[in-house]
């Protein structure tokens, strides 16, 4: 034995504090990351920004003007998908969470939700266009669109109000069931309203979800171009996300618009990042809370 | 009025069934409407020869509908960004969970949920004018857009995802396991390294899956930053053509009901196995390898 105890010691702790700073370098990673590309996107984006670009639609082939119609477009999307998606999301956690007994059932049920939050988005467009848009006649709308968009934030929403729905203690349903309330009423006035901040959280992540993807939209809602805004549920749309890819790849001139694609990629952020910051800051306040 | 609630009760019992079966329905919509769009091209070719066909020309005449190229970038693209998104994912999970002040861990977290939040055609559109003309330069090839570029962006893409789910494995793991092995003078490394990972290893290759899978479904950034050439790719630095780029690229142009709009639904039956065997093995191995108690290392 030559190695002293001492330095076997000094050299472990060596080795410890070298490993650690690899992994501190990771984690920096991730966040460095996020800060160039949001960075490079608001330097290059914000100069496009003003009201015109935000309030007109576009001209001259797309070459010039502004977005209007696509975040309106956008917005219709993604509201509409968070309205079939919500009442099912909640009602499916509800289930999961409090009426279902573990057993082989709630393992198939869950089996199904996770491999529904694993489908390609590109392929929720392919169900989207035999389903809703050939199948059910609904043509490119924003309808074929929501209900696309709605069953692929599905599990999302599921997820969030299951999380919220284990965060209400159990004294709480005990105490209202021992008051003499049947199951229905305690969730009904007591689980829900607890549970309800966290419900919005989800929802608000599952909007923002849907307001940024492009693939199931692409066959099922959104054109190249319409200037008149969508007026009924079963017009077609322009949208943010698929505006980007539209004049990044396919434009007349995808040099002269660069400014444009930057400014829609940097509204279509500041519309994603923007939700997705308030329900994390809510959500960790609300975790305070509950503590 | 008792019996007034207790048909309430049983009613809204089936109903939050009904509901919460909905998934699972759609999930079989998923595949009928596949099969049923898709199967017809097999009338057209063999099922051997449209995976294992090399030439995808869907729309020179006679048409080629050979999918080999564009399986083969898929499944490029996914393994050279799990080489990278594999060992970041689960560092910045370990250093989240185990070594991070609460503070510290209290900023990286958001910042890997925001970076799940951006949108994948964001990510692509970075990717095409920014990384790109980098590439171009420093590495001196005919084009930035190629497998490369597309499986760095892939790459965090899936980082959030395996990263987050690997800490909540790392979470699980009970304290009094820790303790045990610091108690027996084992140092912080160590005692990560031997037994924080092997107890949370279940969890963190269901992590590893789930990443990679979300990888191969990707559209957008394949769809930007790949290159688009069906063709099987030789060197990392080739553009080349993956699935979901091709799905979405070409159903536009196909004719309704062609033999290349069959094709392409076909290409998604293909896609949506791929995925699906991904989350049956991540789930299974979730359940089987559960942690249960203290004494599963």
């Amino acid at each position: 034995m030559s190695v002293s105890v001492p330095s076997l010691q000094r050299r472990r702790n060596f080795l410890q504090k070298i490993v650690f700073n690899v992994f501190c370098l990771a984690a920096l990673i991730n966040g460095l990351a996020l800060f160039i590309i949001v960075y490079f996107m608001i330097a290059n984006g914000w100069k496009a920004i003003n009201w015109t670009f935000l309030t007109q639609p576009p001209v001259d082939s797309m070459t010039k003007g502004g977005i209007l119609p696509c975040i309106v477009g956008t917005l219709c999307l993604s509201i509409g998908a968070i309205l079939i998606a919500m009442p099912i999301g909640v009602a499916s956690a509800i289930y999961l969470n409090e009426y279902a007994r573990p057993g082989r059932l709630i393992r198939v049920i869950k089996l199904g939700i996770n491999n529904l939050a694993g489908v390609p988005s590109i392929v929720f467009g392919l169900f989207g266009l035999a389903v809703f848009v050939v199948w059910l006649k609904m043509g490119v709308s924003i309808i074929a669109g929501s209900l696309t968009l709605g069953a692929m934030t599905l599990p999302v929403m599921i997820g969030s109000t299951e999380e919220a729905l284990r965060a209400v203690p159990d004294t709480y349903r005990e105490a209202s069931l021992g008051l003499g309330a049947t199951k229905w009423q305690t969730i009904y006035r007591v689980v829900l309203p607890t549970a309800l901040p966290g419900i919005l959280t989800g929802t608000i992540l599952g909007i923002s979800r849907a307001a940024g993807e492009t693939a199931p939209i692409m066959f099922t809602a959104a054109v190249f171009f319409t200037p008149s805004l969508p007026v009924s549920i079963f017009d077609e749309v322009m949208a943010l996300p698929y505006h980007i890819y539209v004049l990044a790849t396919a434009g007349t001139e995808i040099e002269a618009t660069r400014h444009l694609q930057y400014g829609t990629a940097l509204v279509l952020i500041f519309l994603v990042l923007g939700m997705n910051l308030i329900a994390i800051i809510y959500r960790s306040r609300l975790r305070k809370r509950m503590q | 009025m008792s019996n007034k609630r207790r048909i309430t009760e049983r009613t809204m019992h089936t109903l939050f069934f009904v509901v919460a079966s909905a998934s699972i329905v759609m999930l079989f919509m998923i595949m009928i409407f596949l099969f049923m769009e898709g199967i017809p091209i097999f009338d057209e070719v063999s099922v051997k020869d449209f995976i294992f066909g090399k030439y995808w020309y869907p729309t020179s005449e006679p048409p080629d509908f050979g999918i080999l190229s564009l399986i083969v970038a898929s499944l490029a693209v996914t393994l050279l960004s799990a080489l990278i998104s594999i060992p970041l994912g689960i560092l910045t999970a370990i250093y989240i969970a185990e070594i991070a002040s609460k503070k510290v861990s209290e900023i990286i977290k958001p910042m890997v949920e925001l970076l799940a939040a951006l949108p994948s055609v964001v990510i692509g559109f970075f990717g095409m004018v920014l990384v790109a003309p980098f590439l171009q330069n420093v590495f001196d090839i005919p084009t930035g857009l190629n497998l490369f570029n597309a499986s760095l962006m892939l790459a965090f893409m899936s980082v959030p995802t395996i990263c987050s789910l690997s800490e909540d494995a790392i979470h699980s793991v009970p304290n009094s396991l820790r303790e045990a092995s610091l108690a027996l003078g084992a140092t912080h490394l160590e005692t990560i390294l031997k037994v924080v990972l092997p107890a949370s290893l279940s969890g963190i290759s269901t992590a590893v899956i789930l990443g990679m899978s979300r990888a191969i479904g990707e559209t957008m950034v394949v769809l930007m930053v790949a290159g688009g050439a069906a063709f099987i790719p030789e060197s990392i630095f080739d553009p080349v053509r993956p699935m979901p780029a091709s799905i979405a690229s070409e159903m536009a142009e196909a004719p309704f009901r062609s033999a290349h709009y069959h094709a392409l639904f076909a290409t998604g039956i293909v896609l949506f196995i791929f995925t699906f065997l991904f989350n049956i093995v991540a789930d299974h191995i979730a359940y089987k390898y559960k942690q249960v108690g203290e004494a599963t290392l």
